[in-house]
């Protein structure tokens, strides 16, 4: 796209205004590639305000159906929506929005087999996903392809925020070097999760991927933003980056993909 | 040295739904011990059978994750605040966590 319309420089017209954005920004924005792990709870605030502040090509994976119980977070879909794939109604959602985003989905669970070829046209991922094997899936692949991964998870009231760039800065496995064991608990249980939270936690994501187009602002590389929504209160810590690391380290020992158990047989992604 | 420890979620029905509570100790080692007498069963959730530290906690004073200062020999002082930091995965439509990280 060589430059604006007028109606997109109206609709963007309070970015452009922004030192920090302007023009050039904003066409930065635009010609951004961005992917989505998951149109869930984390994902829909992130692909709604990527959407609207003209991110120009959003990548959606999800391969589960909308179900009535997703509504209390996931604002991405309707209850018209139900029993739709996820990825579809994230994507009319989006068009709806802003017809100005090319929106490419991708109903597939993210496998060792498929990751890469998804992650390629891609520099930046949203990882929103909602388990511990896509986790580390997701990070292995990141540091391999050399794409920067921005990180929210969300436990009832908790939530958790950083980036992990490679080679700047720590990758997931120098913070928690292994999955917690699979088999320990045979069964799995819902923890339940305040609404409101993912809404949190994806909008600061989405905050990051804009910042990191722009290349402005302090990125939240090595730094991990901590979120109590009982306390109403942000904490953050410092995430080094481990020499020993075993994908990111000096001496990396993991060099192929590894696909995890599966901590149990009920739905996965988000 | 009284430090504050903040407890996650997930333990804190073993605190008396406790979000901080107040341990003794100079070091993570000796705060933890002191951990344990007061709410009886903690340990297990944050050391293995081997008596490692879970590789899925992370363990901070202040913002300093003691990894990378001396472990649970890492010292501390008067009006350190030391927070245990699980891995958490969530972020969409189920959140499956297993019993055991729940409890941790």
């Amino acid at each position: 796209m060589s430059s604006f319309t007028e109606e997109q420089i109206y609709r963007y017209s309070r970015h452009i205004i922004l030192p920090e954005v302007g023009g050039k920004g904003q066409k930065k924005l635009f010609e951004a590639k961005v992917l989505l792990l998951g149109a869930g709870g984390l994902g829909s605030p992130a692909a709604m305000y990527l959407a609207a502040g003209g991110i120009g090509n959003l990548g959606i994976i999800d391969f589960d159906v909308v179900d009535m119980s997703n509504l209390q977070r996931q604002i991405l879909h309707g209850v018209e929506d139900i029993g739709r794939s996820k990825a579809e109604s994230a994507r009319d959602t989006i068009k709806s929005l802003n017809p100005d985003v090319r929106v490419e989905i991708y109903k597939e669970r993210l496998t060792s087999e498929n990751i890469y070829r998804i992650f390629e046209k891609y520099n930046i991922i949203v990882d929103g996903c909602d388990n511990f094997p896509t986790r580390y899936l997701v990070n292995d692949a990141c540091i391999i392809s050399g794409k920067t991964n921005v990180h929210g998870s969300i436990f009832r009231f908790d939530g958790q925020v950083t980036v992990f760039k490679p080679i700047e800065g720590p990758c997931y496995r120098c913070l928690y070097p292994e999955p917690p064991p699979a088999g320990m608990v045979p069964s799995c249980q819902e923890a339940g999760v305040l609404g409101v939270l993912p809404g949190i936690i994806g909008t600061l994501q989405a905050v990051e991927v804009i910042k990191l187009i722009l290349g402005t602002g302090k990125p939240l590389i090595g730094r991990l933003l901590l979120y109590n929504a009982m306390d109403a209160e942000f904490r953050e810590v410092k995430l080094r980056r481990d020499v020993n690391c075993p994908v990111c380290g000096d001496n990396p020992t993991i060099k192929e993909l590894i696909d995890y158990e599966e901590f149990c047989g009920v739905g996965r992604h988000s | 040295m009284a430090v504050k420890v903040r407890i996650p979620s997930p333990l804190q029905k073993l605190t008396k739904n406790q979000s901080e509570v107040t341990v003794n100790g100079k070091n993570i080692r000796e705060l933890f011990l002191d951990l344990e007498k007061q709410y009886p069963g903690i340990k297990n959730r944050l050391y293995d059978e081997s008596g490692n530290l879970r590789r899925f906690i992370n363990i901070y004073i202040n913002e300093e994750d003691i990894r990378f200062l001396k472990n649970e020999d890492s010292e501390v002082k008067d009006g350190d605040s030391v927070s245990i930091i699980p891995a958490i995965a969530g972020g969409g439509c189920v959140i499956l966590y297993r019993r055991a990280d729940l409890q941790i």
